[in-house]
């Protein structure tokens, strides 16, 4: 099936539009005043409406992340209270005091309460990179959005380069929380940053490693080529997912993510029954919250990352594509969770060895793997 | 690299109670340690010596709110051998159900706490599941969730209501089941096993240097029970096994506690199938004289109380010996050399309740 939402072609109709209202007020006003003409031609003029297509293609993609974290959100609140047999968040409605219902609106509760709280600057804070580091998280997690297609036509940035860029905004998130934890001046947040930096080290290797693999036998780094050289090599009708020929890939990737994330079995950054709450301990208010969401917005994002690079991306029978791209991103996000609340948290060094006693040599394997694959293809043997 | 002091209490998610843990650590690793005691410090031995002795029993309960029963039941055997008194056989039943499904409470509080220890909250909800049905069956017969006040200079406080057995049967029926979810998470998963495996091994004859008793004795190879080797109540005429493990380590703590909780149940059965019928109290003098010293086997270890009364209302001393205490010594030699997060794991398989500790 085709592409449902055609981001491009959609926002551009809608700045014409806009632009064709703007220009025509300017022309009645012309009548009275010369230069209004000048100003509706350029309201006419192809960049203004290029320029202003883009900005609300932007917005439209802003506006899904935002719906689609509050989703997300309170999706894992569900599975794990489900998981811990208990019902999850169940009572916040906006004018009913009732108990109970999904509790769609717990996560707009608790937004509202964070904007609401005290903003606290300790004493002994770099004041000027204490504030810094929130914004360069949320900053970093929401441009990840910027090259994710949902579908063939929904995308916002179709760049060559997608999968390095998306990375390249995961890896910055650990960088802030290295600035983080020095900056707030406590020995809590101390300990958790470095630990975020000697863990950041240990399984960025193993994910690029990963994602090179992927992009040997699909022969690009464009995310939508990737998609499209799974959908290409099907054997007997049945479309080659890549977490079949390259499966322990998967399951590296799967396990550097994770870490990535920072979820829980390696979320020793922010150990919270030893450090307290690691490199956020003396962040409050809003930019608590800023960093909260922009954890579930990476969620997500990786979830994208899996579903893209393992699982087709968006092919799939009877429905639209955007539907499948979300139906595949959930479960891998349920899988995220229910291994998140299943396993205890894993300690530093265990960690790193994790990292590079298991995972690099592994995703080397990957990627001598992918080019045994694509050097037997050359002599029409194997799949691709 | 610079060593640092870090504080991990009063006020930090790794302290179950009120105390402070100061560590130095050069990195991630553990140089000293130094628990710090006083911040929950009430003078309950002091406060002893102006009450009745009736008075003393809830104020014994206070000592620990996980494992109250065990404290205040140790308080009235130590007072009852001064008074050379012979409590009911029913009445000795009645404590030894009570006293074991206080320790099943105990123990279900202490597997709950050890789940965010390691960072597994699901383990925390498991575990008040069934914590809640024990607690009921606590509440059929005592009358209170915790703080019960049941046990009596001379007997116990009241009787177990006519459908006790059955109710008990079906919820042991049913933890048995649950039980089986626990190892899942915990020591059949790997992940669990990697924290807690080879963790803060404590060799026996350092236990014993120490004072070390209870679970956590037995957790380094100690066949040492204080309800086998100094019987009180009924547990002599009752079939059941010591737990031990000679590991040493946090796993082979866990594993006694695991291991005890269905021997409690047990415990109960048999007491339950046992019990004869009869008075459940008998009249105890006012103003006794003498001294006397008992022990009893809490569900952290060994309790003792030494009474001495010189025939007024009030007791004219009191000393309680309690197992956390003197487990706490032995701290600084367990944390030093491991690391920051093996903190959590060695704590919550030492089973730590300030209330008993800082008396």
């Amino acid at each position: 099936m085709s592409g449902l939402f055609d981001l491009a072609g959609w926002s551009q109709e809608i700045s014409a539009f806009v632009s064709g209202i703007l220009a025509w007020i300017a022309d009645l006003l012309g009548g009275w005043i010369p230069w209004f003409y000048d100003v509706a031609n350029w309201f006419r003029s192809d960049a203004v409406i290029e320029f202003w297509g883009f900005v609300i293609a932007v917005m439209i993609m802003l506006v899904f992340a935002v719906i689609n974290l509050l989703v997300v959100l309170w999706m894992e609140r569900k599975l794990y209270g489900r998981l811990q047999d208990r019902r999850g968040v169940m009572v916040p409605h906006p004018w009913k005091k009732i108990h109970k219902g999904t509790g769609f609106l717990q996560n707009l509760a608790d937004g509202i309460k964070l904007v609401m709280k005290e903003s606290i600057t300790p004493r002994n804070a770099d004041k000027s990179m204490f504030h810094a580091a929130p914004a360069i998280i949320f900053i970093s997690s929401v441009m990840a959005y910027a090259a994710i297609p949902l579908s063939t036509t929904f995308v916002l940035a179709d760049l060559e380069l997608g999968l390095i860029f998306i990375v390249a905004m995961f890896a910055l998130s650990p960088l802030a929380v290295l600035i983080a934890g020095w900056a707030s001046g406590n020995k809590y947040t101390l300990i958790g940053g470095m630990r975020g930096a000697a863990q950041m080290l240990a399984y960025e290797i193993p994910l690029l490693l990963c994602i090179a693999g992927v992009a040997i036998m699909a022969g690009s780094l464009n995310p939508m080529e990737v998609v499209a050289a799974q959908q290409r090599t099907s054997v007997l009708g049945i479309e080659n997912w890549y977490f079949i020929p390259q499966f322990i890939g998967f399951v590296v990737f799967m396990v550097a993510i994770l870490a990535e994330l920072e979820k829980l079995p390696f979320d020793i950054p922010e150990a919270e029954s030893e450090l307290v709450e690691g490199w956020l301990t003396e962040i409050t208010d809003i930019r608590f919250g800023l960093i909260f969401m922009s954890k579930w917005m990476k969620g997500w994002a990786a979830a994208a990352l899996v579903v893209l690079l393992f699982f087709g991306g968006w092919s799939g029978p009877f429905f639209p594509q955007e539907v499948w791209f979300m139906i595949k991103t959930y479960i891998v996000f349920a899988f995220f969770v229910w291994i998140a609340w299943i396993l205890p948290r894993i300690r530093i060094d265990q960690i790193l060895k994790i990292g590079w006693y298991e995972l690099v040599p592994l995703s080397f394997a990957t990627i001598l793997i992918a080019v045994a694959l694509k050097f037997l293809s050359h002599f029409g043997m194997g799949w691709f | 690299m610079t060593k640092l002091w870090i504080n991990m209490g009063p006020q930090h998610p790794m302290t179950h109670g009120l105390w402070n843990l100061k560590i130095l650590v050069d990195g991630e690793t553990i140089v000293d340690a130094e628990p710090v005691l006083g911040y929950l410090h009430r003078g309950v031995e002091k406060l002893c010596e102006r009450r009745t002795y009736n008075q003393i029993i809830p104020l014994a309960d206070r000592l620990c709110y996980v494992s109250s029963l065990c404290f205040a039941h140790a308080y009235c055997l130590t007072v009852e051998e001064m008074m050379d008194l012979e409590i009911p056989e029913r009445a000795k039943y009645l404590r030894v159900i009570a006293l074991e499904m206080q320790r099943l409470t105990s123990h279900m509080t202490w597997l709950m706490a050890i789940g965010p220890d390691v960072g597994l909250i699901t383990l925390l909800l498991y575990c008040l599941r069934e914590r809640e049905y024990f607690l009921d069956l606590l509440q059929l017969q005592t009358g209170a969730r915790m703080n019960q006040n049941y046990p009596r200079i001379g007997g116990v406080a009241q009787d177990i209501p006519p459908n006790f057995e059955h109710k008990v049967n079906k919820i042991f029926e049913k933890f048995k089941v649950r039980v089986k979810d626990y190892h899942k998470v915990t020591n059949e998963s790997s992940a669990f096993l990697k924290r807690m495996q080879g963790v803060g091994t404590l060799s026996v004859e350092d236990a014993i240097a120490y004072g070390v008793t209870g679970p956590n004795l037995r957790g380094s190879g100690a066949k040492r029970d204080m309800r086998e080797h100094d019987p009180y109540e009924v547990y002599d005429e009752l079939d059941w096994e010591i737990q031990v493990r000679d590991e040493g380590d946090s796993l082979a703590r866990f594993h006694v506690r695991m291991g005890e909780m269905l021997e409690s149940c047990k415990i109960i059965r048999q007491a339950l199938k046992k019990m004869p019928d009869g008075p459940i109290n008998v009249k105890a003098p006012l103003r006794p004289e003498g001294q006397s010293f008992r022990r009893t086997e809490d569900s952290r270890g060994e309790v003792s109380y030494y009474v001495v009364g010189n025939g007024g209302e009030s007791p004219y001393r009191l000393k309680v010996r309690s197992p956390i205490f003197c487990t706490m010594n032995v701290l600084p030699k367990l944390l030093r050399g491991v690391n920051i997060a093996d903190v959590l794991a060695i704590m919550g398989s030492i089973d730590v309740c300030i209330g008993e500790t800082d008396k």
